[in-house]
């Protein structure tokens, strides 16, 4: 973990409440996909937790859906503007085990860090599927991003303006895969553990509210099978021999 | 070049900035990012006699000007802190740490207190009886100066190391509560402990916190804290650590005006990792402009 003062590239509207945002970091400072960035807003104690979606050797990108006062400041930032951010925070997704046919399924804001997942995959020859799954139309994005690195793409809204009608695991019953990579709601990620074989080994990145984001205040504590994780410095991902549902 | 050295309860430190309980873990996330051997010591993770897993979540939620947290005292159990993280905190700090802990009945608060009395690393106990969070214990203790007294007592015949009674502001009369620590034996008194708040998220309609109520902390409560170091130093012959949001170099001289001998730095390490690095580095230069020597002489220089 470094703290760092990043420059905003860029800070675009990409769907409906949903924004990207891109840093110019001067070095390569992500370990693994998964992992996420703690973000200093002026006017507010404590920072924003913030996934990883994509980044290179000089540029990071988040992108995040605007559901509080926090987002709202986000989303008027510029170019130009510099953020204290502490990064890269949590343990990130190990891609080792995906064998040749992994899955990756994202919900809502939670598709983001798939994104960095894919990428890892398809430069290490491994070509994913993706599954994303949207309230409706509107709220869909990075579905062509994920299809012009290569990832296959199927997309499930809830209101079947695109794609599946239903939920991804309408989708996922049909797919044959040997990995799960996710990231999104709880129900969601509940579901998919439910519809996937027992034999499939799976990495699910959870969600919670967090103090400080790198392990110290004890804020997001879960009880897992092999004890107590914190969600942000254990986690955010979990395998899913150990999670308790 | 100025002095930053305080004598705590007997026990010399090369500056007053200690990191709080709750806030530091048991050092190893703070020490991957600088040599945490700068600090004049930290207190470590509230330790009881049995594991705790704490409250159930959010437990965690920002406020103006700070945060309501309900952990509820998340920790391995005493047992687990002696075989594992005191090991592990020997290959990263140096100094004597100050132990907190935190017990369900008096007999448990002595008995943790009495395994921690064998740990060589630990300088000080500092015993918790004014957490907001455990409904068996904690703050149920530290608003009655009977209970006070006896915990005290109970621990102090358990260990030969100081003892500090780390005290809750949530009542009426502080100083009689310190004074019941001085009556039992303490050796110096810490405060202040979180204030009990509550927030409630507009969106659901009901508290934030899935515990209902927290303990506030955070900048917001540091006059607060000016104002009950202040009055306990009035009110006691006992050293004190002065806690309550804390977060630069001028609020560490105010708090030692107050009658500090020493402090603690919590919420603000949430945020800023590197608070009481940059705390202990922008010292001399703030005792410079306000004409300080030495650090010690301005404990109490308030009264």
């Amino acid at each position: 973990m470094k703290q760092m003062n990043l420059t905003i590239l860029s800070n675009e509207c990409i769907a409906e409440d949903i924004y990207r945002m891109v840093f110019e970091t001067g070095e390569m400072l992500v370990e693994k996909p998964g992992q996420f960035i703690n973000i200093k807003i002026d006017g507010f104690f404590l920072r924003r937790p913030i996934s990883i979606s994509d980044w290179t050797d000089n540029t990071l990108t988040i992108i995040y859906k605007v559901v509080g006062a926090g987002t709202e400041v986000m989303k008027e930032m510029t170019a130009g503007q510099v953020l204290d951010v502490l990064l890269p925070l949590g343990n990130g997704f190990d891609i080792m085990q995906s064998g040749e046919r992994p899955l990756l399924v994202g919900g809502g804001v939670g598709v983001p860090p798939m994104f960095g997942v894919a990428k890892e995959l398809i430069a290490a020859g491994v070509k994913p599927v993706v599954v994303m799954g949207f309230n409706e139309e509107s709220q869909i994005f990075l579905a062509e991003d994920f299809e012009a690195i290569g990832a296959e793409v199927h997309i499930a809204t809830a209101d079947g303006s695109v794609g599946t009608k239903g939920f991804v695991t309408d989708v996922v019953k049909d797919l044959e895969y040997t990995s799960i990579f996710t990231c999104g709601p709880l129900p969601m990620l509940r579901a998919l553990d439910s519809c996937a074989p027992a034999e499939i080994p799976g990495w699910f990145s959870f969600e919670e509210r967090m103090g400080c984001g790198f392990g110290a205040c004890m804020g997001c504590s879960c009880k897992t099978k092999y004890g107590n994780k914190r969600i942000c410095k254990d986690g955010p991902i979990l395998e899913r021999g150990e999670i308790i549902w | 070049m100025v002095d930053m050295k305080v004598n705590l309860c007997g026990i010399k430190m090369d500056n007053p900035v200690m990191a709080a309980s709750g806030t530091f873990g048991y050092g190893k996330e703070f020490a991957e990012l600088y040599d945490i051997n700068m600090l004049g010591s930290f207190s470590f993770k509230g330790t009881t006699l049995e594991p705790r897993f704490g409250n159930p979540l959010p437990r965690i939620a920002e406020c103006e000007a700070g945060l309501i947290n309900s952990i509820g005292l998340q920790n391995p159990g005493v047992d687990d802190v002696i075989a594992k993280e005191l090991p592990e905190l020997a290959k990263i700090f140096n100094k004597p740490v100050m132990a907190n802990v935190g017990g369900s009945s008096v007999e448990t608060y002595a008995e943790v207190s009495g395994k921690i009395d064998k740990c060589e690393q630990v300088g000080w106990i500092e015993v918790n009886v004014s957490c907001p969070n455990v409904h068996d214990g904690g703050m149920a203790f530290g608003t009655d100066p009977g209970v006070v007294q006896e915990v005290t007592e109970a621990v102090k015949a358990n260990t030969t190391k100081p003892v500090i009674i780390k005290l809750s502001p949530n009542v009426t009369d502080i100083v009689s509560i310190a004074q019941a620590a001085e009556r039992g034996g303490a050796d110096g008194v810490s405060l202040i402990n979180t204030m009990l708040g509550m927030g409630i998220n507009l969106k659901t309609g009901k508290p934030v916190i899935a515990n209902k109520m927290g303990g506030f902390s955070g900048p917001a409560i540091f006059p607060v804290a000016v104002r009950m170091v202040y009055q306990v130093y009035e009110g006691t012959g006992l050293p004190i650590v002065g806690i309550g949001g804390i977060q630069t170099a001028e609020n560490v001289i105010e708090m030692m005006m107050a009658g500090a001998t020493a402090i603690q730095v919590g919420a603000a390490n949430l945020v800023d990792p590197y608070t009481c690095k940059n705390i202990i580095e922008q010292l001399p230069a703030v005792m410079d402009k306000y004409g300080i020597d030495s650090l010690s002489s301005i404990i109490g220089g308030a009264h």
